[in-house]
């Protein structure tokens, strides 16, 4: 991965010397112009993407963050006579800050996915627009930028301009690829795809969307602060148009948004054609070419131009799976030194109240099954436990660390790990990587790096070994099923909460099921074993909680709970004795 | 702090505005909440309504009511067309916000190729006339399009609530795999909800043509406000999406009372904000 890192880095180094070097050279002031054109629209569609294409939260308020780094330079320059390069960080800030203080309400509320937030993104433009406009800031006549003094980097105005716009968009370009092969951008891809499970994985969501959206609003609000020099007259409908976001939106999808060199393949294809269309009638004809071009790309090539050409190049030259270091089975056996323990768990939906006061305990290296009829709340119990949802009184405790009231990641990270009764895949990530995010931000707390080689050992593990390449939705249901474990299993938990993983498997599924449980147990990992069926629960439990209406009704060694009355009364109904 | 009547006139204008935003709300609260598709080229649609009403009325003295009764079949057609594509592509939720940014886009080229982007005005008779209701002055049209905003709201409400094909479509927003096991025909019901949906547009379309300057950058002036409408309203609740309507539209025309005319764009975002604030799970 580094030996890929070094290349990429080395070609952008390159790439940015060269088109450097070109002006110092002496280009005509037409070709520097246009230039600086495209490498400004290459910063503001690959910053966008830093949020919208690698965490899927669509934002359609960059030009207003484009906007507030616009306004802060060209207050602080014509206001405060600030030299204008020394405004350019304080540009970036504002917009990161605003961006950090927008996201901080919104990222909050549980239920605001994807479409809510692009429209609450998309008012944040028209409320900045209004604010700008109605204050000092602007107030109406614009503002003249005309007679700030231009630092000489170069000979021309134009040259100076052209190497800050070059100067951002490889930065931006380098962050994209930089935050593609980190922790965060896993995090963030597996955010894209399932951010519940991706939270109950242990990334931290809130905080990486948080970061994601300040970073990527502070790059646009430079690339702002760059361009008000440029177009040197700010006014607040030409800035707060619709067109950055209608642009940078359909740049990212068309070059491909997830790919940290999509969106600047599409920058460039559309600046490009749109020089084609100006001036008039024209420029009206231009717009509605592109945006047919956004119509019919995301129609027919919704992953975008360089994931849909890599695709094919694949095809040709397939890349080589990452080798497991070891089998990581081997490698420090998770720490088992702690109990789980709930005591008087209540919790209600409504006027539901799914748990009773559930006290349990589950020891180190110890099965504990839990059964009971549907509805009885077994995995709200889970949910409680993983963080999922919060207790409405009562205590969970892994050893000496109190559970509840923390968020789902780090209570993941303490380890605890689930599996979900539907597998929760991340749809659009390998196998491998599916496993590579629990060891990334489980208790392993791997690199990147070697969470993937970690990953193939449990791969391996869970008899998956051959399937790491292939995506989620190519897997069959005991297969999916096996991911599932070998994700709970990559985090390196202390304690596994396993819900229903035998469900819907064919009996050779099964078998091979309970021995990989066994197989966990002998590494000193505390179970909880949801199960419907009493074959699997008698073989492998050491003791069995019974719940029935929420509360637990027998506890004890499998036969005797079993045979408990209460219990068959649940499961069989009552006896009624004919006299 | 200005007089009880101006603020009583405020809340009268309010009202009648609050009835427009409501009409263009309701085809996107439909087609959001039951068909799981956020049209943005909804508000091209209504704009490109008003700017056929005028080109009829002006161009060959059509009638606006006439002009209304030729567009709603057209826009109904058109809505059918538009969603055999949304269907041939399987466009879902997500992406049908993009797909629709780009048609509203092209709706909007197509709007200023024909008609530039000067203003138009549609002057008719009526345009002026306006009731008087004690000390308060109600324009004639907007009050008909704030009735008919609330007639088009209740039928709608009747339908889903009472009809089979209304409860039908809502058990398909709810669980679409199982409405199908049950027999209901969800690819028919969907065309014909777009159909609903766009033909409303058009409705919105006669009465903006009338009452409003036309400019084709008008469609993105309305993103904004309506969208926040339809959130506060509810998904697929028609009297949700009037009644969100009124408010919204009374508390911009007071505080353009009372503060100034200015800020007044700021009222509806910070309703919405507010709202998501204290109530998440409003959707």
């Amino acid at each position: 991965m580094s030996g890929a890192g070094g290349r990429v880095a080395t070609g952008l180094v390159l790439a940015a010397a060269a088109l450097a070097g070109l002006a110092m050279l002496g280009l005509p002031a037409f070709y520097e112009s246009f230039l600086y054109l495209i490498f400004s629209w290459i910063a503001l569609a690959t910053s966008w993407s830093l949020l919208s294409g690698y965490a899927g939260y669509f934002s359609f308020g960059h030009g207003a963050f484009f906007g507030a780094g616009m306004y802060t330079t060209a207050t602080l320059t014509t206001g405060l006579g600030a030299p204008f390069l020394a405004t350019l960080p304080v540009a970036g800030a504002v917009a990161a800050l605003l961006a950090a203080g927008i996201g901080a309400v919104v990222f909050r509320v549980r239920r605001l996915r994807g479409e809510l937030f692009g429209l609450l993104t998309l008012a944040v433009g028209f409320v900045l627009a209004t604010i700008v406009l109605n204050t000092r800031i602007d107030g109406g006549p614009g503002v003249y930028l005309s007679a700030v003094p231009l630092p000489r980097l170069l000979a021309s105005p134009t040259g100076t301009l052209y190497l800050l716009g070059l100067g951002l968009a490889a930065a931006t370009l380098g962050a994209a690829y930089g935050i593609a092969h980190s922790r965060l951008g896993l995090g963030l891809f597996a955010i894209h795809d399932d951010e519940d499970a991706a939270e109950g994985k242990g990334v931290p969501t809130f905080a990486y969307k948080l970061l994601a959206f300040a970073l990527s609003a502070g790059l646009a609000g430079v690339a702002g602060g760059i361009h008000a020099m440029y177009v040197s007259y700010v006014t607040v409908g030409e800035t707060f148009s619709i067109t950055v976001p209608l642009y940078v939106v359909l740049m990212s999808v068309l070059g491909g948004a997830r790919h940290w060199l999509g969106p600047a393949v599409g920058a460039t294809l559309i600046t490009a054609s749109l020089y084609a269309f100006t001036g008039g009638q024209q420029a009206v004809l231009g717009r509605a070419v592109v945006a047919l071009a956004l119509v019919v790309v995301i129609l027919v090539l919704p992953e975008g131009v360089v994931p849909a050409g890599l695709a094919r190049w694949r095809r040709w030259r397939p890349r080589p799976v990452p080798v497991a270091l070891a089998s990581p089975a081997l490698v420090a056996p998770p720490r088992a030194d702690a109990v789980l323990a709930c005591a008087e768990v209540w919790r209600a939906f409504g006027g539901i109240q799914a748990l009773r006061g559930v006290s349990l305990r589950v020891e180190p290296g110890e099965i504990v099954g839990l059964v009971g009829p549907n509805g009885s709340g077994k995995t709200t119990l889970i949910n409680v436990i993983s963080g999922d949802y919060a207790a409405d009184r009562g205590r969970v405790t892994l050893g000496a660390e109190t559970l509840t009231g923390r968020p789902a990641h780090d209570i993941a990270g303490l380890g605890v790990a689930r599996t979900y009764q539907i597998p929760r895949p991340f749809a659009r990530l390998t196998a491998l990587d599916n496993v590579a995010v629990a060891a990334t931000f489980g208790a392993a707390w791997l690199t990147p790096a070697e969470a993937r080689a970690d990953a193939r050992g449990w791969l391996e593990f869970t008899g998956l070994g051959r399937r790491a390449a292939a995506l989620p939705h190519e897997l069959n249901l005991h297969e999916r099923k096996f991911l599932e474990l070998a994700r709970a299993l990559a985090g390196r938990p202390r304690v596994i909460l396993l819900d229903e993983v035998l469900s819907g498997l064919n009996p050779a599924e099964i078998a091979s099921a309970i021995r990989l449980i066994q197989d966990i147990r002998a590494r000193g990992v505390a179970v909880l074993f949801v199960e419907h069926l009493i074959r699997a629960v008698l073989e492998l439990c050491d003791r069995v909680v019974v719940l029935n209406e929420g509360a637990v009704i027998a506890s004890g060694s499998p036969r005797e709970a079993m045979r408990a009355e209460r219990v068959v009364e649940v499961y069989l109904g009552k006896a009624h004795v004919v006299a | 702090m200005p007089s009880l009547t101006l603020l009583g006139q405020a809340v009268v204008s309010g009202l009648l505005a609050g009835g427009i935003y409501g009409l263009l709300a309701l085809g996107l609260s439909l087609s959001w909440g039951l068909l799981r598709l956020v049209n943005l080229a909804h508000f091209a649609l209504a704009l490109l309504g008003a700017y056929l009403t005028y080109q009829l009325g002006t161009a060959w003295l059509v009638p606006p009511w006439l002009a209304t009764l030729l567009i709603v079949p057209a826009f109904f057609a058109l809505g059918l067309g538009l969603h055999a594509v949304f269907a041939y592509f399987r466009v879902t939720e997500f992406t049908s916000l993009l797909v629709t940014f780009g048609v509203a886009v092209i709706l909007e080229s197509a709007i200023q190729w024909f008609w530039t982007a000067d203003y138009r005005r549609y002057e008719t008779a009526y345009a002026t006339a306006s009731l008087r209701v004690g000390p308060f002055f109600v324009p004639t049209l907007e009050l008909l399009a704030g009735l008919t905003a609330a007639a088009l709201a209740l039928v709608t409400w009747a339908w889903l609530r009472f009809t089979y094909i209304g409860k039908a479509l809502r058990a398909c927003a709810e669980d679409p795999a199982m409405a199908v096991a049950f027999g209901v025909n969800r690819r028919a019901q969907a065309f014909l909800l777009s159909g609903v949906s766009a033909a409303y547009a058009g409705v919105a379309g006669g009465f903006i043509a009338l009452i409003a300057t036309l400019a084709p950058a008008q469609i993105w002036a309305w993103v904004g406000v309506v969208f926040a409408v339809v959130i506060i309203g509810g998904l697929a609740n028609p009297l949700g999406a009037l009644l969100a309507g009124l408010l919204i539209g009374v508390s911009e025309s007071v505080t353009m009372a009372v503060v100034t005319p200015a800020w007044a764009p700021l009222v509806s975002f910070s309703v919405l904000i507010l709202i998501l604030v204290l109530r998440p799970d409003r959707m």
